[in-house]
């Protein structure tokens, strides 16, 4: 008996270890970060390196507000993130349900042409995006920035997926009381569709608040663009004052992170959806 | 599929489709649909410097096959994408560890490994850039301790190429262990009962029980790290700057498309580049899914 018990325990401590050192391998870049962010020039740069900062220097955070148009990136970078967000559901939802729900000629035929944008990848469709964008006047816009991203196939999919698996009963009770598919739509099926809605939620919010190459295209005014773009343009201006790009990429990536781990067990069942993609 | 009485339907339908699909459908049309047949248009014309176009025909087909930047990026492309697939059998061990039964402080372990999923790539790749510095980063200050003088990482192009891979490999991980634990949970525990009581150590379990039935997970998770891997352009862009004197050796397809289309506003070029990713990416899918019946185990 003591003998086994001796036996489980052993590997379990094994088992912390990797996965205590695993992890700490994991987050180190970004505790360095913020050590770095609070840390002196000096200390930056130093061999060996100075692990936590003699005195925070809390001043690096006000100063990346001097030194880059930080608050104008992020209010575009928001801005550009809700519009997406808040389209796609709308958008998403209400194709997903026609395509789950109603009947119409080319169903099929039309919804593998939506699934079939999924397959190609998307240096095909940025040139005539950029000429489109440039025609409407949109450059360095938020419209601009938001636009192809509102319309979603992968989003589509989920919702269509959501909606395939809910009892066809709830929704011919409201048809038999005469009710519209539009007014059954907004009334019974959007308002019973969280789990989906939030899994399109979080996949379009993370993609549109780190997206790169589509903002770095569009906009390229260092105070119309995003986050990512203006944090990617920043270190061949400061290569010098690294303290201060450390911090401004803190912020950058600081709301979303708390959200997401705020929301931890729905972000992974999310995530866990975008595997589908592929 | 189910249609329970689609003519029924159809009457009652009516018009309701169109207005359920054309606020999709028309942004669909506009900036998936015509791209597509856009690109292809413009992969045979040339581009004057005033936007003007003309037939090129098969010039730009004919310019790729001559041009010795695009060998070289689909190397570093492939390379990138071998070193992060290493992350899946990494990500296998990390998901079962953490998946055993009754295991403490597993929530906490999830949000470490998790961390990277929802981090921004530009902001991360800068904070890499400086573990990878030269002179005070941390990887050569650690190599220094062993007595090795550390590489210039981000100025000598296969270093960088391993730099970035290292990093897309640690960023590639957290989406894996999910996929993964996902498939681990679906794993019923009656097996590894059956396993036990034929006297199976947890090291036999694990090769006989667990990774046989993670193979349709590991499989999925291949195609989809891999197509991810093709699309390196981010942390290569963050990380060693656009002004990097190595990024010519360094550089993945997708940053040459982004290179010739916006950079030296080649959009013939860049088109035909555009189409040669979707070829790689879909012959190597194609090859994945043939390979598959050798390894893989449907239920």
């Amino acid at each position: 008996m003591s003998e086994r018990k001796h036996r489980t325990v052993r590997p379990r401590r094994i088992t912390h270890l990797v996965l205590m050192l695993g992890g700490l391998l994991m987050v180190f870049p970004f505790l360095w970060q913020l050590s770095m962010s609070l840390s002196t020039q000096a200390e930056v740069t130093s061999v060996p390196p100075t692990w936590l900062p003699s005195e925070p220097q809390w001043g690096n955070y006000p100063a990346v507000f001097e030194q880059v148009p930080f608050l104008n990136q992020f209010l575009t970078t928001v801005a550009v993130t809700v519009a997406r967000v808040v389209g796609q559901l709308l958008l998403c939802a209400l194709a997903g349900y026609a395509f789950a729900r109603m009947t119409f000629p080319g169903k099929n035929v039309l919804f593998a042409l939506v699934l079939s944008i999924l397959m190609v990848p998307y240096q095909i469709y940025l040139i005539p995006q950029y000429d489109i964008i440039q025609e409407l006047g949109w450059l360095n816009t938020v419209a601009g920035i938001a636009a192809p991203g509102i319309f979603s196939a992968f989003g589509t999919f989920l919702m269509r997926q959501h909606y395939m698996g809910m009892p066809r009963s709830l929704e011919e009770a409201a048809r038999l009381d005469g009710a519209s598919p539009w007014r059954t739509f907004w009334q019974i099926m959007f308002p019973l569709s969280g789990p989906a809605l939030s899994a399109v939620a979080i996949l379009t919010a993370l993609a549109s608040w780190n997206d790169l190459m589509w903002p770095l295209i569009v906009a390229t005014y260092d105070d119309r663009t995003t986050l990512a773009v203006g944090l990617s343009t920043l270190q061949g201006q400061f290569t010098t004052d690294y303290p201060v790009m450390m911090a401004a990429s803190f912020m950058a990536m600081l709301p979303l992170m708390i959200l997401f781990i705020v929301l931890q067990r729905h972000v992974v069942a999310g995530l866990a959806h975008s595997g589908m993609k592929g | 599929m189910n249609h329970d009485a689609p003519r029924r339907h159809r009457s009652r339908d009516g018009a309701w489709p169109l207005v359920f699909l054309a606020p999709l459908m028309i942004g669909v049309i506009v900036f998936y649909f015509w791209p597509i047949l856009a690109t292809f248009l413009n992969s045979f014309s040339s581009f004057g410097p005033f936007g003007d176009r003309s037939f090129a025909g098969l010039e730009n087909y004919r310019t790729m096959l001559t041009d010795s930047f695009i060998p070289r990026a689909v190397l570093n492309t492939a390379v990138y994408t071998a070193i992060v697939l290493l992350g899946i059998p990494i990500a296998v061990g990390v998901a079962s560890l953490m998946n055993q039964k009754g295991l403490r402080l597993s929530r906490f372990y999830q949000v470490l490994f998790f961390l990277p999923a929802v981090s921004m790539p530009v902001a991360v790749a800068l904070v890499w850039r400086m573990i990878f510095n030269q002179e005070f980063g941390v990887v050569n200050w650690a190599l220094g301790l062993l007595g090795i003088e550390g590489p210039y990482w981000i100025t000598s192009p296969w270093w960088a190429l391993l730099a970035v891979s290292i990093v897309g490999l640690w960023a590639s991980l957290p989406l894996a262990i999910i996929i993964l634990s996902a498939g681990l949970q679906g794993i019923p525990s009656e097996l590894y009962e059956a396993a036990q009581l034929d006297g199976a150590g947890s090291l036999q379990q694990f090769r006989s029980v667990t990774v046989p039935l993670l193979t349709p997970s590991i499989f999925f998770l291949s195609i989809i790290t891999a197509i991810n891997g093709f699309q390196l352009f981010d942390l290569l862009f963050a990380m060693m700057g656009q002004a990097n004197p190595a990024m010519a050796d360094t550089q993945s397809l997708v940053y040459l498309f982004y290179s010739e289309a916006f950079r030296q506003n080649d959009q013939g070029y860049a088109s035909v580049i555009a189409l040669l990713i979707l070829l790689i990416i879909g012959v190597f899918t194609l090859l994945q899914f043939r390979m598959q019946r050798k390894w893989v185990h449907y239920e």
